[in-house]
């Protein structure tokens, strides 16, 4: 199990990001750092995913010298996948940064504990 | 003298006559000319007093409300954060090797999508050909969700001038302290750079379907040289080309032409875009069929979209 | 290669520690820019220059800017806040 793990050190690096980046996302009461540990999720997935369409020796997915060989080339559907993952996480990071500028305006503070305190306050 | 003597201005006999006439100091700036800072009024003392007892006692309930709460969420998490490496970590060990050619990932898929792809689609690169024909209807929904994400960020933070007049007025003067004013340094650094920039994203676009690249990258690429021209020279300059208007048009043209060639396909009953344009000689660049057409559809919608991202949180407009 | 995509790594786990660490949010923006570029290294690594190019335009340039521009945002809002409530004691005395 260990050796594997010895192997596998993309992905141990990979679940390694996915829970800093977690704990980003939940242990920071800062709302840009939330965002940014959000990203880093998105990163860690991605790495993942990239990372078991490698091949070892295998050559980028472009066709060379006209070898159409399924074994020359790594795997092209993970590239594909997270080609697009990258630009859409970019639209949600701009879409809370957004949200975070509005929440700003309305409590003057980042802080989410204290927008959560205000907002109660105002229920009351 | 009939000739005005070069280092008129500056010698002793000009100071003295504008000494004369008063507008020369010569004790300017070397005597202690200004006035002492004037502390806090005994009211905004007592305001500010208020103010930080105010804080304190905010904070304290803080501590008091949250205190308790918050200790025990942290752990949770913590907790929950070891829980979940221990579960990854175990499943990482039972999955194939890094590298390994047998693994199940690399199966029939890929190996349909490699071999046949330069017959189907013409295109070189694999990943482009695998995006934008064989999941071409994706990648449409993947250029609509930017532009959702466009609308929703113009809903945010817009600043409507019909609605708050202050505050898109403030937003407007708040805005000229972004650009340097007449920065000479930036200016022909941009004036090299942007042209380069946009012509390599161009470059990028152009050749999605021959080397790496693609609609993608090359759009933010572009929207990057967008960006700097608008920081370099400035609000108007940059609102003859790039308005409100020439985005919108060309964002739900291009999106209208990709839904159009995606339902052509889709009425003709092919799988993947094959149509009256020909998949022509692999490695040309007006080859690989509708490829190049979605590349610069994406590209655009992907440019107008980082560009627009970029001023409406500078100034709450487009 | 094998040397070379460890230390990429281990650069990816130190900068994202470093991001939530650092107390200054504009130093973690800029350490979450680092990480986009060992990121895109690691992805020519991998063999995808494409998601290389993508992630060196789009995480590394675009996000870095969108976020440079909402601190500049929360600060203008922050200063603006404080000029106002001086205008306002001054009004009020």
């Amino acid at each position: 199990m260990l050796g594997n793990l010895l192997t596998n050190y993309e992905d141990v690096a990979a679940v390694i990001l996915f829970v800093i980046g977690m704990g980003n996302l939940l242990l920071q009461s800062n709302l840009v750092k939330k965002i940014i540990g959000l990203d880093i999720m998105d990163c860690a997935i991605y790495l993942f995913l990239a990372s078991k369409g490698y091949i070892e020796g295998g050559a980028s997915p472009i066709y060379v010298d006209g070898i159409m060989d399924a074994s020359y080339y790594i795997n092209p559907i993970p590239a594909g996948l997270v080609l697009t993952g990258i630009v859409v996480s970019v639209s949600v990071s701009a879409l809370m940064m957004a949200l975070t500028i509005c929440l700003y305006r309305e409590y003057h503070t980042l802080n989410l504990d204290e927008i959560m305190l205000k907002l109660g306050k105002e229920e009351k | 003298m009939s000739r005005p003597n070069p280092n008129y201005k500056g010698s002793a006999w000009d100071k003295f006559t504008r000494w004369a006439k008063g507008t020369y100091d010569p004790a300017d700036g070397r005597l202690e000319s200004t006035p002492p800072e004037k502390g806090p009024s005994p009211g905004e003392r007592a305001e500010q007093l208020l103010r930080e007892y105010d804080q304190s006692r905010f904070e304290e309930g803080v501590a008091k409300e949250v205190g308790a709460f918050q200790i025990v969420s942290r752990i949770f998490f913590v907790l929950m954060a070891l829980f979940m490496v221990t579960v990854l970590l175990y499943t990482v060990s039972f999955l194939p090797a890094f590298g390994d050619p047998n693994s199940p990932v690399n199966n029939e898929v890929s190996q349909r999508y490699i071999e046949q792809g330069l017959e189907e689609t013409g295109a070189v690169n694999i990943v482009a050909g695998m995006i934008l024909d064989y999941r071409a209807f994706d990648t449409f929904g993947e250029s609509c969700v930017l532009f959702v994400a466009l609308c929703c960020v113009t809903i945010l933070l817009r600043a409507d001038k019909k609605e708050d007049i202050r505050l898109s007025a403030r937003e407007e003067l708040e805005d000229l302290s972004y650009e340097p004013q007449e920065d000479n340094v930036l200016q022909q650094a941009a004036k090299l750079l942007v042209p380069l920039i946009i012509i390599f994203g161009a470059y990028v676009v152009l050749n999605g379907h021959i080397s790496p690249g693609g609609g993608f990258s090359g759009g933010a690429i572009i929207g990057t040289g967008l960006i700097l021209y608008l920081t370099a020279f400035g609000v108007r300059r940059t609102r003859r080309f790039m308005n409100e208007r020439v985005i919108k048009t060309l964002t739900v043209c291009a999106l209208t032409f990709y839904c159009f060639a995606k339902s052509y396909s889709f009425y003709t009953g092919a799988n993947h875009l094959e149509s009256i344009i020909t998949t022509g000689t692999p490695g040309a660049i007006l080859s690989a069929g509708l490829i190049v057409y979605l590349n610069i559809c994406v590209g655009i919608v992907v440019a107008c979209t980082m560009y627009s991202f970029y001023t409406l949180f500078r100034r709450g407009a487009i | 290669m094998d040397l070379l995509r460890i230390v990429l790594l281990a650069s990816l786990i130190i900068c994202a520690i470093s991001v939530s660490l650092s107390r200054n949010l504009l130093t973690s923006v800029v350490i979450y820019m680092a990480f986009s570029l060992a990121m895109a290294i690691l992805w020519l690594l991998l063999e995808s220059p494409d998601l290389a190019i993508t992630e060196a335009a789009v995480g590394a340039g675009v996000t870095s800017i969108l976020f440079f521009v909402t601190l500049r945002k929360i600060h203008s809002i922050q200063t603006e806040e404080e000029g106002e409530d001086n205008e306002q004691t001054e009004s009020e005395l």
